[in-house]
């Protein structure tokens, strides 16, 4: 298979890259995900952003606390799967009133190969708003950078913890078989 | 009471750290940690975890990235740092010379019942920071190494880690807010950032 050419490379992660940047984030912490392979480059890439790779997505919701005691906005990048990870950290989020964004890169929804994914990812929403994170999905790709905007306004404007979850049909199904 | 125990008491530990602290930052875990720092005297730039366990070094690592000019310094316990073990990994990567992770070490689980803690088993939390990448490391038994690495978290080059071994014991609790709001707030307005 050949890589894609730039004319055919979707423009929604330079989007949302360009909602990060004008909300003024410089902490991105990530475990990464195919799906945001494209985002974590642009922000590995910018300067004034600080990615922190991490080892589990339930670190990432303690380094934005830690930003945000020092003044920084931070957001984090993960899979679907991450969320179930975040679960009692998210107590910290809720207690302190931390802002918090999380963009969710979605498995286990749409043509997912793999049955081990599905039962997080059917359940990645609902996990979430139990936690009292609000929750905003994009299906569009049209749609995602002004939802990933959205999503910092409300949480930095409010001291809220938002996601926005990016469905597997925007995203494309992992090509299992090449 | 009266002890032969040799080791370093927890409240004199946090004391001798805390000392002439300047503008140093404080993030404590769940949960003597946070009783030790506040038994040495509530401070606006403190923050004490009353949850999350885990959760400290991170913290430490956001906050320490996010203010590069103020040296930040995260105490929590034994039990509280292999919770969240794979912050070492992450801090050990990112390593930004204004950090330093303390931990308090008496191989138990203080808050529950004194049970045991893989540090009183095999695992060596000093060789586990510096396989992650810390270049400098402090494995501290007795006052003298306490005060050097003290005076060290105030101008090191590098991300510090240390390890104190402290006595297996519980002094009274001293409990600071637990106002999660308060606490950030009030750290936040005591840097300058709210």
């Amino acid at each position: 298979m050949r890589e894609p050419t730039a004319a055919e490379m979707p423009d929604w992660p330079d989007e949302i890259f360009a909602a990060l940047k004008a909300a003024r984030i410089h902490q991105v912490g990530y475990v990464p995900d195919a799906g945001h392979a494209r985002l974590i480059e642009l922000c590995r890439d910018d300067p004034e952003i600080r990615t922190v790779p991490l080892t589990t997505e339930e670190e990432g919701v303690a380094l934005a606390a830690g930003a945000w005691l020092g003044g920084q906005r931070a957001a984090l990048l993960m899979q679907s799967s991450g969320v179930g990870n975040c679960i009692n950290m998210l107590s910290l989020t809720k207690t302190c009133r931390f802002p918090l964004v999380m963009l969710v890169a979605m498995r286990g929804e749409w043509a997912e190969f793999n049955p081990w994914q599905v039962p997080m990812g059917s359940r990645t929403q609902a996990a979430l708003e139990l936690c009292d994170v609000l929750v905003y999905r994009v299906e569009r790709p049209e749609e995602a950078a002004e939802t990933v905007a959205s999503g910092l306004e409300i949480a930095f404007n409010g001291d809220l913890a938002t996601a926005v979850l990016l469905s597997q049909r925007l995203i494309g199904a992992k090509r299992w078989v090449k | 009471m009266i002890s032969n125990d040799r080791r370093l008491d927890r409240r004199g530990a946090m004391r001798t750290l805390l000392e002439n602290r300047g503008d140093l930052l404080l993030v404590t875990g769940l949960g003597s940690t946070t009783w030790d720092a506040a038994a040495v005297g509530d401070d606006d730039r403190n923050f004490y975890l009353w949850g999350a366990m885990g959760a400290a070094a991170m913290i430490g690592l956001g906050l320490a990235i996010a203010r590069p000019d103020r040296r930040v310094l995260v105490v929590t316990g034994d039990g509280e740092m292999l919770m969240g073990l794979g912050a070492l990994a992450t801090i050990g990567v990112q390593r930004p010379p204004n950090l330093a992770l303390a931990v308090f070490d008496n191989g138990h689980y203080g808050e529950t019942g004194m049970q045991a803690s893989h540090t009183a088993e095999s695992v060596e939390l000093v060789a586990v920071a510096r396989a992650c990448g810390f270049r400098e490391t402090f494995d501290i038994i007795d006052e003298i190494g306490l005060r050097d690495f003290g005076d060290r978290v105030h101008n090191a080059p590098t991300t510090l880690f240390a390890r104190i071994v402290i006595r297996t014991d519980e002094p009274p609790r001293v409990l600071p807010p637990r106002d999660g709001v308060l606490l950030k707030t009030r750290f936040r307005r005591a840097i300058g950032v709210e």
